[in-house]
C-alpha cells in the first residue's frame, strides 16, 4: 500500500514538535520547562514583525544577504564533455560560501542570538565540529557583546585549527572535549552538560536542524533564507524554477534551508547527500542510507548505533558532516520518499572539490564538495535543458590542510 | 504491595545506591550494597553517551562498554540479583535509546522477567512519556519521574501523571556527581514536592558524604548515591566489593541517625 501524500509537505512539525514520528523532545526534565520557554518566545519572536525586521536587517548589512545565484558554466562545460549531447544539465551554485564567516551557518546564529537577547540570556554555548558554527557563533557573540563558550571535539581541533584560532580571536573561549571519538557528537555532549548546569543565564545556539523541539523548526525558518532567495532569483533569471536541488547533509541545516521552500513544488526534486566516509560498508557518517531510528541528543531520528542502541562512530573527511545523527525532517522527508538521499564518499568529495576548483575558481568547504560530487554525477544523466541547483553551503579556506594531507602534499 | 512500596512504608529513610552496570565485578559489588544497607538498588544502563552525567559516570559508562557489556548482560546481572535477593528492590536508570532500541513492550518483558521494579529514563520527559511509559505500566513496572529545581508548580501534575515508584528530586540543576545543594533549598523543594503528590520523595545528585546523606534524611523518604561508589569501584577494581559495603554502611549509620531525635517518644 502507498501512503497517502499530504497536501502539504511544509506544515511539519506538529504542535509536540514531531516530524511525522519523528523530532520531539528527548531531554532531562531539567531542561523541559527551558525547551517550553524557548517554543513560546520564538512563536511570539516569529508573530512580531521588528523580529523579522531586525533579523532581516542583519542578513543583509552584516550577512551579506542576498548570496549569488550563479551559473557555474565552465563546470556545466566539463559535465558535458564527459556524457552524449542530449545530456548534462546546467549547473548552478546558491553561493553561501559568500556570507560573513564562510558558510550558511551564521544565517541560523543571527536569529538565535535574537532570541537569547529577547530572553535575557547573557551569556551564549555552542557546540561545532568543523568550527563553522563555532566561528558563526562567536561572531554574532561578539557582534552582541555576550560571553561565549564553543565545545569543540579534541580531534577536530587538531584538523580545523585554523577556525580554532578565529574563535578566539573573536573572544569566545573554546573547549575541547576528549570524550568518546573527540568530534562532533562528543561536543554536543558536553554543551548539553553545560546548559544543564548553567539553566538561569544561558542560551544554546544548536548548528544544526536537531535537537529537541523547537530548535529542528527554528533553525530551518532561520536557513529558509536560502531556498527562499533561490527560489525568487531563479524564477527572475529563468523564469522557470530548478529540476534537481542537492545539498550536503551533516545535521542537514543548508539542505533543509535549501529544500523547505520548494518542498510544494511537485516538480522540483531534491537531493540530500550524506558522507559516505571510507564507504558504506566501511565507517561513514551517513544516518539514513546505514542508520536506523533511534532517540539522541533531544530528538527521535535516523542514528548510526549498535543492536543495543549504542551510538557508533561517525567517519567522514569532512568534520561538518561527521556526526552519526540527522535533523529529524530529513528522516521525514525520507520516509515519505519526498526527499531522495544518497551518499558520497570522502574520495569523491575530493575529486569534485578539485573540479570546483579547476572549473570556477571557487575552493569550496569539505562539506559542498560532497553535494557538487552528486551533481556532476547526476547532471550526466539529465537533459541539457534541466537545472540542476546546489547549495554551495561553505568556503574551503578551513579545510586546505585536510585537503593537501589527503593528496599527500606537505605545506 | 510492591517492593518499592513495602520498602518506602518501614520507618526508616531509604538509601538508594547506584552502580553502573557491567563496571567491574557488578554482582560483586550489588551483593555489597545490599550488605551495606542499601535499600534499595539502582544499576545503571551504560549508553555510549551519557549526557547528564558527570565525569565519574562517563567513565564508567565508557569502561563498562569498552569491558564489551550487551544489554543481554545488564538484563542477566539484574535476574540473577533478583534471585539472590528476592526482596530488594532493583530500579534501572539509563538512556532512551538503549531502552527503547527493540521497542517499549521488549525493554517491559526483559524488566518483568528480571524482577526489575522501576525504570528511571533520564531523557524521556512526561511529553514524550508514549515512547515508553505505556508499555512498562501495563508491565507492573513502575515509571520513575524526575523533578528537578526547574520543575516549577505548574508543570508539576504533568510530571506526576503515570508516575510511578517514588519521585526523584535531582537535587541540583546540572549533572550526577558533582555540585552539592544547600540543605535549605532541599527541604523547601522536597516539602513542596510531597505536598503534591503521594509518591515517596527521594534526593540524589551530588550526595557524596554520610553527613549530606543524613541531612538529606531528615527531610525526603530517601537518598540516592552514585557517583561517590561508582569513585570507589573505579579506583578499587577487584578489591571494590569490601570498601563499597564500608562506605555504604557509613551512609546507612549516618542515615539512621538523623531522624532518632524526632523518633524519641515525647
Amino acid at each position: 500500500m502507498v501512503a497517502p501524500t499530504p497536501n502539504s509537505y511544509r506544515t511539519q512539525p506538529d504542535s509536540e514538535g514531531h516530524f511525522g514520528a519523528y523530532g520531539g523532545r528527548y531531554v532531562a526534565e531539567t531542561l523541559m520547562p527551558l525547551v517550553l520557554e524557548l517554543e513560546a518566545e520564538y512563536n511570539r519572536a516569529k508573530a512580531d514583525p521588528a523580529f523579522r525586521a531586525e533579523f532581516d536587517y542583519l542578513l543583509e548589512h552584516y550577512v551579506g544577504r542576498p548570496s549569488p545565484l550563479y551559473y557555474a558554466e565552465r563546470l556545466t562545460d566539463a559535465v558535458r564533455t564527459d556524457c552524449d549531447d542530449a545530456h548534462g544539465a546546467e549547473i548552478w551554485f546558491k553561493r553561501d560560501e559568500l556570507n560573513h564567516t564562510g558558510a550558511h551557518k551564521i544565517n541560523n546564529c543571527v536569529g538565535q542570538i535574537l532570541l537569547a537577547i529577547r530572553m535575557g540570556k547573557t551569556r551564549i554555548i555552542a557546540e561545532t565540529g568543523a568550527g563553522q558554527h563555532g566561528v558563526a557563533t562567536a561572531t554574532v557573540a561578539a557582534r552582541f557583546g555576550l560571553p561565549c563558550v564553543i565545545y569543540m571535539g579534541a580531534r577536530d581541533m587538531e584538523r580545523q585549527a585554523p577556525n580554532v584560532f578565529r574563535m578566539k580571536l573573536l573572544g569566545a573561549q573554546v573547549i575541547g572535549v576528549e570524550s568518546g571519538a573527540r568530534t562532533l557528537k562528543d561536543a554536543m555532549n558536553e554543551a548539553l552538560r553545560d546548559w544543564v548546569a548553567n539553566v538561569d543565564d544561558t542560551f544554546y545556539i544548536i548548528g544544526t536542524a536537531a535537537g529537541p523541539h523547537p530548535y529542528p523548526e527554528l533553525v530551518r525558518d532561520f536557513q529558509s533564507v536560502i531556498g527562499t532567495e533561490a527560489r525568487a532569483q531563479m524564477l527572475a533569471r529563468t523564469e522557470r524554477l530548478p529540476d534537481l536541488l542537492v545539498a550536503a547533509i551533516g545535521g542537514g541545516s543548508n539542505a533543509i534551508g535549501l529544500f523547505h521552500p520548494f518542498l510544494d513544488d511537485k516538480d522540483v526534486a531534491m537531493l540530500g547527500v550524506e558522507a559516505a566516509g571510507h564507504g558504506l560498508d566501511k565507517q561513514h557518517a551517513a544516518s539514513l542510507a546505514g542508520g536506523a531510528p533511534g532517540i539522541l541528543h533531544g530528538n527521535k531520528t535516523y542514528l548510526l548505533q549498535d543492536e543495543d542502541g549504542q551510538i557508533a562512530e561517525a567517519h567522514s573527511i569532512s568534520a561538518g558532516l561527521d556526526y552519526p545523527g540527522i535533523g529529524p525532517e530529513h528522516a521525514w522527508l525520507k520516509d515519505s520518499g519526498r526527499v531522495e538521499y544518497t551518499a558520497v564518499t570522502d574520495t569523491e568529495a575530493l575529486t569534485a572539490f578539485q573540479l570546483l576548483c579547476k572549473t570556477e575558481g571557487i575552493i569550496p568547504a569539505l562539506e559542498p564538495a560532497h553535494a557538487i560530487a552528486a551533481v556532476v554525477d547526476r547532471a550526466k544523466t539529465m537533459p541539457r535543458d534541466k537545472i540542476v541547483l546546489a547549495n554551495l553551503c561553505g568556503r574551503g579556506d578551513k579545510d586546505i590542510f585536510t585537503v593537501a594531507e589527503a593528496l599527500g602534499v606537505e605545506l | 504491595m510492591t517492593r518499592l512500596a513495602t520498602t518506602f512504608s518501614a520507618n526508616r529513610p531509604a538509601l538508594i545506591a547506584f552502580i553502573t552496570a557491567g563496571d567491574g565485578d557488578t554482582a560483586a559489588n550489588l551483593d555489597a550494597l545490599v550488605a551495606g544497607g542499601a535499600d534499595i538498588v539502582e544499576l545503571g544502563m551504560p549508553f555510549t553517551d551519557p549526557m547528564a552525567d558527570g565525569p565519574a559516570i562517563q567513565a564508567a559508562n565508557l569502561r563498562s562498554l569498552g569491558a564489551g557489556t550487551t544489554t543481554a548482560d545488564i538484563f542477566a546481572l539484574a535476574g540473577d540479583f533478583r534471585a539472590r535477593h528476592p526482596a530488594v528492590p532493583l530500579v534501572l536508570m539509563g538512556y532512551a535509546n538503549p531502552m527503547v532500541r527493540r521497542g517499549p513492550e521488549w525493554l517491559a518483558d526483559q524488566c518483568q522477567a528480571a524482577g526489575v521494579d522501576g525504570v528511571i529514563c533520564v531523557d524521556i520527559p512526561v511529553e514524550e512519556d508514549a515512547a515508553l511509559g505505556p508499555a512498562l505500566r501495563a508491565a507492573g513496572v513502575a515509571v520513575i519521574r524526575l523533578a528537578t529545581p526547574t520543575t516549577d508548580a505548574a508543570r508539576l501534575p504533568a510530571v506526576l501523571e503515570g508516575a510511578g515508584g517514588f519521585l526523584y528530586y535531582v537535587s541540583v540543576a546540572g549533572v550526577t556527581g558533582k555540585q552539592q545543594a544547600a540543605g535549605g533549598a532541599i527541604a523547601d523543594a522536597v516539602a513542596r514536592l510531597k505536598a503534591a503528590t503521594d509518591l515517596p520523595v527521594a534526593v540524589g545528585f551530588g550526595v557524596r558524604t554520610p553527613d549530606q546523606a543524613a541531612d538529606i534524611a531528615r527531610v525526603a523518604d530517601g537518598v540516592v548515591v552514585g557517583s561517590a561508589i561508582v569513585e570507589l569501584i573505579a579506583q578499587h577494581r577487584e578489591n571494590a566489593p569490601s570498601r563499597v559495603e564500608a562506605f555504604v554502611a557509613s551512609l546507612r549509620r549516618a542515615m539512621d541517625g538523623a531522624r532518632q531525635p524526632e523518633e524519641i517518644p515525647q
